[in-house]
């Protein structure tokens, strides 16, 4: 009884008690959530119009934030290493498509995700060859985000917030806002949509699959660019940057790999579920519940939604 | 022998022809020296049994298969193998045999997809979604707009096509193709599957789009009243080769075109 007590009822006794705490792990958990969210979002591009589970997408994370910050530490003033780096990530985006996409059209999926393995160790191998493995500080302060904390009086107590999260909760909104405008309602947007569903056909009106190809990786440059500031200034940067990329396959299995919104929520369902999850119910399996919750949360969803909250239902004509 | 409209206007110069193609898969041979014209204007039928090579034939013309030999023509401009983007800037259009459509779309979205060509606002503005590209959204949703009252689908606009049963989706189809305003439309069986009905309906389209918009156009069909009503000229393909060329009474009483399709006795 008293385990079952611990489990279905402390926790919420807790919550009601000390509101000020649920508030503050709910904010941090938003804040995670949106960060996973754009990591998903990255992968969610990339499939959506190629097809191709992306497994390099966590590792351009980590390549854009380090271009970044190693341009800086070669005493480029920031604003020009940012503009710089968005540049090498237009780069690689001709380069994958130029190197790998073309060379295996029409090849089976396995063998794209495959390509994409490699695709990862070489950008770990190049980044390292010409950045350093070493750990370094993302140049926060210089491109202009705020930092230190506020503290808002709310709930009878004291919730504390950091400036940069706000930022990045801000930034990564609107990120996520126009890229869904852009892909519901303009020409690329949709002739994005139009590749992925049928490449034959979009051949047939005029679209360049090579085309799409480059606008879609560098749009998944710039999102894994924008991860990489918000996620390394609230740690470092490093290689090990790119675990966070193994939380977005939860996300992306709650969400449906195919879709924007489904990557946002999904995004945020993780995050929130996870900083709850540790809070009130780690202590009782002695923490550390964080690196596996989210595939749990995850696991529950799919037993009710096989295609996830978002992704396409498969119909099969009979 | 046509069944509606006025008289056959401007049936003139040649448009596209293809000269001596050839083409296989690997042994098999698809089309072998095949050679045939389009004139602007007309209503030109490609028929044949199973297996003659027409769509084969169609997918040459759109750029999807390259031939091993012989030459296409398009606008006067020579080439021995037409690429899928060249044929659409150039103004070729195309509907499937089996139905190509952007599933997940919305039949708007599918035929706004077919004026990609025709926009040109840049990347930037498209990101914003503001200045030139909201214009040029605005200008071509009108033009779409008219084909959606064209086609009659107005109430359709909003659904996913892949919702959409068979005969509608066809016709949404048909509506990408023509937001390209294409000089040569391609239609590859637009009436397969279609009940009788439909296929009426479909009909009178081909014949308007001749009709109002003075497009040429391509068909393959295997109702062969419909191929008789509709078209001003017909080619016959049995096996890769092509039997007979002409109108669509000449065809009629061509005697290897009866032979291929009620089979001689060897």
């Amino acid at each position: 009884m008293d385990l079952l007590y611990k489990i279905f009822l402390d926790p919420f006794v807790q919550m009601g008690t000390a509101p000020d705490l649920l508030v503050q792990t709910l904010w941090e958990g938003l804040v995670a959530g949106v960060l996973y969210s754009l990591i998903a979002l990255g992968f969610v591009l990339i499939f959506k119009a190629s097809g191709v589970f992306n497994f390099a997408q966590g590792i351009m994370v980590v390549f854009a934030a380090l271009t970044l910050v190693g341009l800086h530490e070669h005493g480029v003033p920031a604003y020009l290493a940012l503009a710089l780096t968005i540049l090498v990530m237009l780069g690689l985006a001709f380069a994958v498509e130029r190197l790998i996409l073309r060379p295996l059209v029409n090849q089976p999926d396995i063998i794209l995700f495959m390509a994409t393995f490699g695709l990862t160790y070489f950008l770990i191998g190049f980044g390292e060859l010409i950045f350093g493995g070493e750990t370094k500080i993302m140049i926060a302060n210089q491109l202009g985000l705020p930092r230190g904390a506020i503290d808002v009086k709310l709930a009878g107590g004291f919730v504390s917030i950091q400036k940069i999260d706000i930022a990045a909760a801000v930034i990564a909104s609107l990120m996520v806002a126009g890229l869904a405008i852009f892909f519901q309602r303009t020409r690329i947007g949709r002739a994005l949509r139009a590749v992925a569903d049928s490449h034959r056909a979009a051949l047939s009106v005029g679209i360049s699959l090579e085309q799409i190809w480059v606008i879609v990786w560098f749009a998944a440059g710039l999102v894994a660019l924008t991860t990489g500031i918000m996620w390394g200034a609230r740690s470092d940067v490093s290689f090990a940057l790119d675990v966070i990329a193994l939380k977005a396959l939860p996300v992306l299995i709650l969400g449906g790999l195919t879709s924007i919104p489904g990557a946002i929520v999904g995004g945020l369902i993780i995050g929130i579920g996870e900083k709850l999850g540790e809070f009130y119910w780690g202590p009782l399996m002695g923490s550390g519940i964080e690196s596996w919750f989210a595939y749990v949360i995850a696991l529950i969803f799919l037993l009710f939604r096989p295609q996830g909250l978002f992704g396409e239902r498969i119909i099969e004509r009979i | 022998m046509r069944a509606a409209g006025g008289p056959d206007v401007s049936v003139g110069d040649v448009l596209l022809s293809v000269e001596d193609v050839s083409l296989s898969f690997g042994g098999v041979r698809a089309v072998s020296g095949v050679s045939f014209d389009i004139r602007k204007g007309e209503i030109r039928a490609i028929i044949g049994p199973n297996g003659a090579g027409k769509t084969s034939m169609l997918n040459v013309i759109n750029g999807f298969y390259h031939p091993q030999k012989g030459r296409i023509t398009f606008k006067g401009e020579t080439r021995s193998r037409m690429r899928p983007h060249d044929a659409a800037y150039g103004g070729i259009a195309r509907t499937f045999q089996n139905v190509a459509l952007f599933r997940g779309m919305t039949a708007l979205d599918n035929i706004m997809a077919g004026r990609t060509l025709k926009m040109h606002a840049n990347f930037f503005w498209q990101l914003l979604r503001y200045g030139p590209a909201l214009r040029e959204e605005v200008e071509h949703r009108k033009r779409v707009e008219e084909i959606i009252d064209f086609l009659k689908i107005q109430e359709i606009r909003r659904v996913p096509v892949g919702r959409l049963p068979y005969g509608l989706q066809k016709r949404v189809e048909l509506g990408r193709a023509l937001a390209m305003e294409p000089e040569l439309l391609l239609l590859d069986e637009p009436m397969a599957g279609m009940n009788l009905e439909e296929k009426e309906d479909m009909s009178r389209f081909v014949l308007d789009v001749n009709d109002h918009y003075g497009t040429t156009i391509a068909l393959i069909e295997h109702d062969m009243g419909v191929v008789m009503d509709l078209s001003d000229r017909v080619v016959v393909l049995d096996h890769g080769i092509k039997i007979a060329d002409g109108t669509p009474d000449e065809v009629k009483r061509n005697q290897a075109v009866i032979d291929a399709y009620l089979g001689v006795a060897h």
